[in-house]
């Protein structure tokens, strides 16, 4: 119906846009019903999400003119913006900014990097940004997960942490199993996503390779091959992360600092 | 200062000097100074919110004084590592919190952390302490209130403290309960010379047990003396 109302591509875009976000707000207002309020959060984030794709779909278009080597700072900035977003979703962790950037930029960056010199991701811009961006995206999903996991874990146990502590047992060994439990349950959507692959999801880059001539078994290998770096750049920035964060956690004379009114 | 004051001053295992601590722009203690000898037993007395719990805490160095210091054994407790200290210090919470495990496993905890095990002899010979006799085996989830403190209690005093403090540590015990986790504490202090510093809210408790109590009032210290001297008859 759209493609007889609208003639150019970027018009019949638009209004795919417009009509996936009404659906959205529909599920919001239904919510709503519930007391449950997301209208300014989610009205936020899609008009975000338009801007800033829009954004990087120019900016992609004046990259496929440009040098090869400059996806790398455009992968650079992803990260450091992945680091903010991500961020807050661990409010009232010490350091939580840094600890986020950090663990992206390592999981992240040293699963694209491997898979770039190994062959499996090609360096042109056109592969190279968007696997990039699904490897980012997801390590930010990943620790954003597993930082407000862990905030909670210490939250609800703060009783159990300092008894450990005023009985002399470290920092790291008092909220080791807390830890660990943020990683696992921050891992739980990219585990879940490779084993439902192809059976109850088609992800979207199998899908474009699809549209744009790709053999049917090569573009499913290869979208299992991108789904395996994100649970391999996901884990590493959990683990990083869970690590890091422990030490923001506690003062140098062994404190819990995380508490809930901090 | 009375006699008695000078001498326990002279015998303190601890002593606070001016701790304070301020957390924003809010006072939670200021300037409190106090001692604790050896077979002693001091009570933190005062209304809910006036700093009891927030004092003990400062002294097992769970917080950080904003300004002044602690002593043990006259050196500055700053200067002790942190673990050593709280060894040193143990602390019985108002909430037991008993880690999962059965109840020889919550003693080893704190020895277990400094590379040191207990035998079957000393976890015994700590529950006999506490008047939990064949208790070692038992699940530590399934124990009564009053069970659970004696083993909190039997677990703080696996780490060989010098000084124990008690934080309101029988304020959700039945009658009974409390008053034998009472004639506990009291022993504890006179027959093992044991320091012992309990926060009550409870000013009849503190008549019962105590020698001497410090009563805080909005974060400050009112008055320090005998039971006699602060609470009265």
């Amino acid at each position: 119906m759209l493609k007889s109302l609208f003639h150019t591509e970027i018009a019949l875009g638009l209004a795919q846009a417009a009509i996936a976000s009404v659906l959205a707000l529909l599920v919001v207002l239904l919510a709503r019903r519930r007391n449950i309020h997301l209208e300014k959060d989610a009205s936020i984030a899609l008009l975000r999400g338009i801007v800033q794709i829009i954004v990087i779909g120019s900016v992609l278009a004046l990259l496929l003119r440009a040098p090869r080597w400059t996806s790398v700072f455009l992968l650079a900035g992803m990260v450091l913006a992945a680091g903010s977003i991500s961020a807050k979703r661990a409010k009232n962790i010490p350091g939580a900014g840094k600890v986020s950037t950090y663990s992206i930029a390592a999981g992240a960056g040293l699963v694209t990097a491997v898979m770039t010199w190994a062959g499996v991701i090609d360096t042109a811009i056109t592969s190279l940004i968007p696997v990039g961006s699904m490897i980012i995206a997801n390590a930010m999903n990943t620790n954003g997960l597993a930082l407000n996991r862990f905030r909670s874990e210490v939250l609800a146990h703060t009783g159990e942490i300092e008894t450990a502590l005023a009985l002399g047992a470290t920092p790291d060994a008092t909220i080791r199993s807390y830890a660990e439990s943020s990683i696992h349950s921050s891992l739980i959507p990219a585990i879940d996503n490779l084993r439902s692959l192809g059976i109850v999801w088609i992800p979207g880059l199998m899908t474009g390779m699809l549209l744009s001539g790709a053999k049917p078994m090569y573009a499913a290998i290869y979208q299992f091959v991108v789904i395996a770096m994100i649970l391999a750049s996901s884990g590493l920035t959990s683990l990083l992360s869970t690590t890091m964060i422990q030490a923001h956690a506690f003062s140098k004379a062994d404190q819990l600092l995380l508490k809930g009114n901090a | 200062m009375t006699g008695a004051d000078r001498t326990t001053k002279d015998q303190a295992v601890l002593r606070g000097e001016n701790l304070g601590r301020v957390v924003g722009t809010k006072t939670i203690l200021s300037s409190i100074s106090f001692e604790v000898a050896p077979s002693e037993l001091l009570g933190i007395v005062g209304p809910s919110g006036s700093g009891k719990s927030s004092l003990l805490r400062l002294l097992n160095r769970l917080d950080e004084p904003t300004s002044g210091t602690a002593f043990l054994d006259r050196q500055d407790y700053r200067q002790i590592p942190p673990r050593e200290l709280r060894r040193r210090v143990g602390m019985v919470t108002q909430r037991p919190f008993l880690f999962p495990g059965d109840v020889a496993a919550n003693l080893r905890f704190g020895p277990a952390h400094r590379g040191k095990s207990l035998s079957e002899a000393d976890i015994a010979s700590l529950l006999d302490q506490v008047g939990l006799p064949g208790f070692a085996g038992n699940d530590a989830a399934v124990l009564s209130g009053g069970e659970q403190q004696r083993v909190s209690l039997a677990r703080t005093l696996a780490n060989q403290p010098e000084v124990l403090l008690l934080d309101e540590p029988t304020s959700a015990l039945d009658d009974e309960a409390k008053r034998g986790i009472e004639g506990l504490i009291a022993g504890l202090a006179r027959e093992h010379g044991l320091a012992c510093v309990m926060v009550t809210h409870d000013r009849d408790q503190a008549r019962r047990i105590c020698q001497r109590v410090v009563l805080l009032e909005a974060g400050r210290l009112v008055q320090t003396g005998t039971v006699m001297e602060v609470l009265g008859a």
